[in-house]
């Protein structure tokens, strides 16, 4: 809003570049649907079952758009620009790569990373029959495998699905509420996406037994090309404002216990005339008190 | 007798199941990693590679049983933290979760501070400080509280004001309403020409930086990567005097305005560098062969001619003559056009010599 050169002439207008415009603490991050031009079943239903995973949070672009992410990246780009969404998931079908997904993210609008993912094996929302948690649950998410660290690819791939699942950040959750999670396995070069129902069954103690059962979309997919941002590029992104950081409060230091020291400062004290407790067996009786002054002050005689 | 005790047996057997199958304690090789801001987990136990290759409902069975039990572990964790109901006694139990510490990418970058303006400058040199104003103010004509500006406010509406004062030494003939109407606007273009070139000077104040937009790798075409080698190369101390050149690249220092200044010798400069000019010039001048290499013209022209025509002809279907059948076409249109183009002004002599 400060660099318009146009002024916004409605507070509707306003409040529309207010939200797009950066900021200290960031919306959430919408990610668009996109179809390419020889998409096919399999990759259509991969992008409704995922927009139903991510709603509100989502959008789905109902025509094909035959562009290619890989060569050229203005159209989504423009895309993004559009409709205010820095995560996108592209789905294509060719003989050479079938059932592909491009997965990326957008960084001030330029794509940042993308990458491309084979869908071996697709389970729909439809095919299994269960009662399905309502939309716009916040996903539990959990990685498991040691192949996510080995290389910065996988470690990107990881970062990317956080990013692309974790839904708003909140302050605070109902326990009750933890519905849905989504499990990532990666083995073998492939990465199982599960995702499954909690139930929450009673325990002996307070915190209750899981028991799962399968629920959404669940995916086999294999990892192809990758497009990631360079070293340099990546870490101006994460670069977070001064703003964001808590301030420290001074005096106050933390143990590794846990303990909480404050530090106090204090005026000089004069320790003589100190106020303490009064044990009355310990004050001085008057005979003694005259003994230690020598009798300097005698009693005020009376005159006659 | 013996029934007793295979019951009793049987008895403790299922109890045990039920304990089994209530506890909620996991067995780990590895401790998870947990960022609960995010509600995540991350186990770095390396599955059962083996027993997950058979596809079937043998490793969805193992898959399950894998999240089951992350599962729990990151519900513990969540249980843990502390918690307070909602909404009074009956309320739903919230928990308080802490940020979350796994640092993603940003959408955008952080909003710049905008540089201040002219008059935020001058206030703060002199020490001036905004006076807070009250949002009401009382209108003695209306006996109410008016607002400051705006809808209904306390001066009464100004486009109805019906009269206007002359003031002491204006002239008596002179239309007010129209004088005041005429100040309002120029009032009102001063703010906006002043609002317009506080904007430039932030926006210029903002790209005095040199960002050149670093795309991903794989996608820097050849200019933008010059540019930002020449960006590079003068940002050292003393401005790039004394980089050393990398192997390709161009001798003399790019000139700043790009080659738009025409940059002339001085007058009375070096005197032999003047003397051997003026001598090839007159040895040119003296020549019977022409300077103009009619071949190369000819062929750099029929090049220039072809880029233009397939930058033209793009998408559609090329001339069946080819590439041979053009050139047989060019020669003598354009050694003419070529010769009268590539003739600089000096060697007027030489041209009217090569065509008389």
């Amino acid at each position: 809003l400060i660099y318009c050169y146009r002024k916004p002439k409605t507070k509707r207008a306003k409040r529309f570049l207010e939200k797009r415009e950066p900021k200290l603490n960031e919306n959430t991050k919408n990610a668009m649907l996109i179809k390419g031009g020889n998409a096919n079943l399999t990759v259509t239903e991969v992008l409704k079952d995922i927009y139903a995973v991510k709603k509100p949070f989502a959008i789905l672009y109902k025509r094909k758009n035959i562009t290619r992410p890989f060569e050229d990246q203005t159209s989504l780009e423009f895309f993004s620009k559009k409709s205010d969404c820095s995560l996108f998931l592209f789905g294509s079908h060719n003989k050479k790569r079938p059932n592909n997904l491009v997965i990326g993210r957008m960084f001030d609008y330029h794509v940042l990373d993308m990458i491309e993912l084979g869908v071996e094996k697709f389970v729909s929302l439809k095919e299994i029959k269960n009662s399905k948690c309502p939309e716009g649950t916040k996903p539990m998410l959990i990685f498991a495998g040691d192949m996510f660290d080995v290389n910065e690819e996988c470690r990107r791939l990881k970062s990317l699905l956080i990013d692309f699942f974790r839904g708003p950040t909140v302050p605070s959750i109902r326990l009750a509420g933890l519905e849905y999670i989504l499990h990532f396995t990666a083995v073998d070069g492939k990465i199982y996406m599960r995702s499954y129902k909690v139930l929450l069954k009673k325990s002996g103690c307070k915190i209750p037994r899981i028991e799962l059962e399968e629920m959404g979309p669940s995916l086999d997919l294999v990892m192809r090309r990758t497009h990631l941002a360079s070293d340099d590029l990546y870490k101006l992104s994460l670069k977070q404002p001064k703003g964001l950081k808590p301030k420290k409060k001074k005096n106050i230091s933390h143990d590794v216990f846990g303990t909480t020291y404050g530090r106090i400062h204090m005026q000089k004290q004069d320790l003589s005339k100190l106020q303490t407790r009064k044990m009355k067996g310990l004050k001085k009786r008057p005979a003694e008190k005259s003994a230690e002054d020598g009798g300097a002050t005698p009693k005020k005689l009376k005159s006659a | 007798m013996a029934a007793v005790r295979v019951e009793a047996v049987l008895a403790a057997a299922e109890e045990q199941e039920a304990e089994k199958r209530r506890s909620i304690a996991v067995e780990k090789e590895l401790e998870l990693e947990y960022d609960l801001g995010n509600l995540l987990a991350v186990d770095r136990n390396p599955p059962p590679a083996a027993a997950l290759r058979g596809a079937g409902p043998r490793r969805e069975a193992l898959l399950r049983a894998l999240a089951r039990d992350n599962t729990q572990l990151l519900v513990s964790r969540l249980w843990e933290l502390p918690a307070e109901r909602a909404g009074g006694a009956g309320g739903p139990l919230v928990a308080q979760l802490p940020e979350p510490t796994f640092r993603l990418p940003r959408e955008k970058p952080p909003p710049k501070p905008r540089p201040p303006t002219r008059w935020e400058q001058f206030a703060r040199l002199k020490g001036i400080r905004r006076k807070k104003k009250t949002s009401l103010v009382w209108d003695e004509q209306a006996k109410e509280w008016r607002r400051r500006w705006g809808y209904r406010r306390a001066g009464g509406d100004p486009s109805r004001a019906w009269l206007a004062e002359v003031p002491a030494g204006a002239d008596p003939e002179e239309d007010q309403f129209a004088r005041l109407r005429r100040e309002k606007r120029e009032r009102v273009a001063r703010n906006e020409l002043n609002r317009l070139r506080n904007l430039a000077r932030a926006h210029r104040a903002g790209s005095a930086v040199p960002a050149a937009p670093l795309h991903p790798t794989g996608h820097q075409d050849r200019d933008e990567l010059r540019h930002v080698a020449r960006v590079a190369r003068v940002s050292t101390a003393s401005l790039g005097r004394f980089q050393p050149r990398l192997p390709k690249e161009s001798a003399e220092p790019p000139s700043r305005s790009g080659g738009k200044k025409r940059r002339f010798e001085p007058l009375l400069g070096n005197l032999a560098a003047e003397r051997s000019r003026q001598l090839e010039l007159l040895r040119d001048m003296g020549k019977k062969k022409p300077v103009l290499d009619i071949t190369r013209a000819v062929n750099k022209q029929m090049r220039q001619e072809e880029a233009e025509a397939a930058a033209a002809n793009k998408g559609k279907k090329q001339s069946k003559r080819g590439k041979r059948g053009r050139r047989q076409q060019r020669p003598g249109r354009s050694g003419k056009k070529s010769g009268a183009r590539r003739q600089p002004q000096q060697q007027k002599a030489a041209g009217g010599g090569s065509g008389g």
